[in-house]
């Protein structure tokens, strides 16, 4: 691929157009959307509350429990509503990701719920709802360490590119497509979480990484000023 | 509120509020090396050096010796079980009511379903200890509930109860004011609860801005004179 633009005119290391808007939902104890251009997710964040049923209480330290959903029109082919195998992997990734910001032990005992829903999907789902995740925990007034700050990095035949959308998703050229999702803590350079579906050499990995962690740094300034301007939204 | 409040903004967690050497971490604040780190979000405060931060968002933190206002949840054969918004149940014994109470007519006291000024008496890994023996302290039988954020709770009193002694006198209402964020008002007619329930429906929006107490008096005097 010998091409110095995306299939839809974007650079190599740019990210789709994103927006952040924090305290959406009213009943929640905290909130936010987040979305790279067509995929838009919603957390709402609720607790810390008691943790129910009682044998799944952990008096060492609190739960944090993501629960991830796909609305069923998010895509074109009607998905069924409801959890599904990939819906339940992704609740527990997302929950690796944002467990070693959360300072979990102040809460014995109690549940700390995440619930994020995907209104629109466009691949990346799972970054954004990372990224609204993170949003919603620290709007609702939950001790953390750090903020996280999620992105895709593709590689479409042999090039590195950031936040894969769903046509370069299912690229079938060359090497065809691989798809890595890393979440990285904001202030230092922690990886939380890395996924890959896919082939990649251990050199093209690395770099990869290292394009993510850059871009992560433009999603974490959206966070920042998302959160330092509750009920705007935030185009960056 | 006082002039050197004013350089008050909103951090959020993992961000550097203030770095040296002197600087104090206070609440919600952490000491990495030379920085001091935000570990929540609020408004970051520094006073004398000593820099904490004020909660905006979150469910309420119990706090021994905090007055609260609960709904009754659950009658047991020595107390009563109270909800007052917390994910720890908060309990009420026999013996933390000041008068004599037959065992079996726990109900003549408190029914479930009934609201209740309480104190914070103890707070274990068990649960929350209430207690009624103080003045103030009860059954709540008439008036209005008012549900606020119970992050501005402070605003809503006011430094040392300068702001709900002002709308108590401009409203001519009694008001408790509970930390877990329900506040009970009760005057001699509704017209009079209404006007108090917007008055600090007015504090709560208006919250975090410097000079509020002011801001407030010139509300009432706008307000009495669109009355008359």
């Amino acid at each position: 691929m010998a091409q110095i633009k995306r299939p839809d005119g974007r650079k190599f290391e740019e990210a789709r157009p994103m927006k952040a808007k924090v305290g959406i939902v009213p009943n929640a104890n905290g909130s936010a959307m987040f979305s790279f251009g067509d995929t838009i997710a919603i957390a709402a964040v609720y607790g810390p509350k008691k943790m129910h049923p009682q044998h799944s209480q952990n008096p060492e330290k609190g739960t944090l429990r993501c629960n991830y959903n796909m609305i069923s029109f998010s895509v074109n082919d009607r998905i069924r509503p409801g959890t599904s195998r990939r819906s339940t992997e992704i609740s527990k990734v997302t929950e690796w990701a944002l467990e070693p910001v959360v300072m979990i032990d102040n809460f014995p005992s109690m549940v700390i719920d995440v619930h994020i829903q995907i209104l629109q999907a466009n691949a990346s789902t799972r970054c954004a709802g990372i990224n609204a995740a993170a949003m919603a925990l620290a709007h609702a007034g939950i001790p953390m360490r750090d903020l996280v700050s999620s992105v895709s990095v593709g590689k479409l035949d042999k090039t590195l590119v950031v936040d894969v959308n769903k046509y370069e998703e299912d690229w079938e050229d060359g090497e065809g497509a691989t798809d890595i999702a890393m979440s990285f803590s904001s202030n230092n350079d922690e990886l939380n979480h890395i996924q890959l579906d896919g082939h990649i050499t251990s050199k093209e990995l690395k770099e990869a990484v290292k394009m993510g962690r850059e871009a992560t740094k433009k999603i974490y300034e959206l966070q920042k000023k998302a959160l330092k301007n509750v009920g705007e939204e935030i185009e960056g | 509120m006082a002039k050197e409040e004013s350089n008050r903004e909103i951090v959020i967690p993992g961000e550097i509020v203030v770095s040296g050497e002197d600087y104090l971490p206070g609440e919600g604040t952490e000491k990495k090396g030379k920085d001091i780190v935000a570990m929540r979000y609020g408004l970051a405060e520094e006073v004398n050096k000593l820099v904490k931060i004020i909660p905006l968002s979150g469910v309420y933190q119990p706090r021994r010796g905090n007055v609260v206002i609960g709904r009754v949840e659950n009658l047991t054969f020595n107390g009563w079980v109270i909800d007052i918004g917390t994910a720890e149940n908060a309990f009420l014994p026999l013996t933390e009511v000041p008068r004599y109470v037959n065992k079996n007519e726990l109900d003549e006291v408190m029914d479930i379903g009934d609201l209740s000024v309480v104190k914070i008496w103890n707070i274990n890994k068990r649960g929350i200890d209430l207690s009624i023996k103080s003045r103030g302290l009860g059954r709540i039988d008439e008036g209005m509930i008012i549900k606020v954020n119970p992050n501005k709770v402070p605003r809503i009193i006011g430094k040392e109860g300068s702001m709900i002694n002002l709308i108590k006198d401009n409203t001519g209402c009694n008001i408790t004011v509970g930390q877990n964020g329900y506040v009970w008002v009760n005057g001699d007619s509704v017209e009079k609860e209404l006007f108090a329930k917007k008055a600090i429906t007015f504090v709560t929006e208006k919250s975090f801005v410097s000079g509020l107490t002011e801001k407030v008096e010139e509300w009432f005097k706008k307000e009495k004179g669109d009355k008359k």
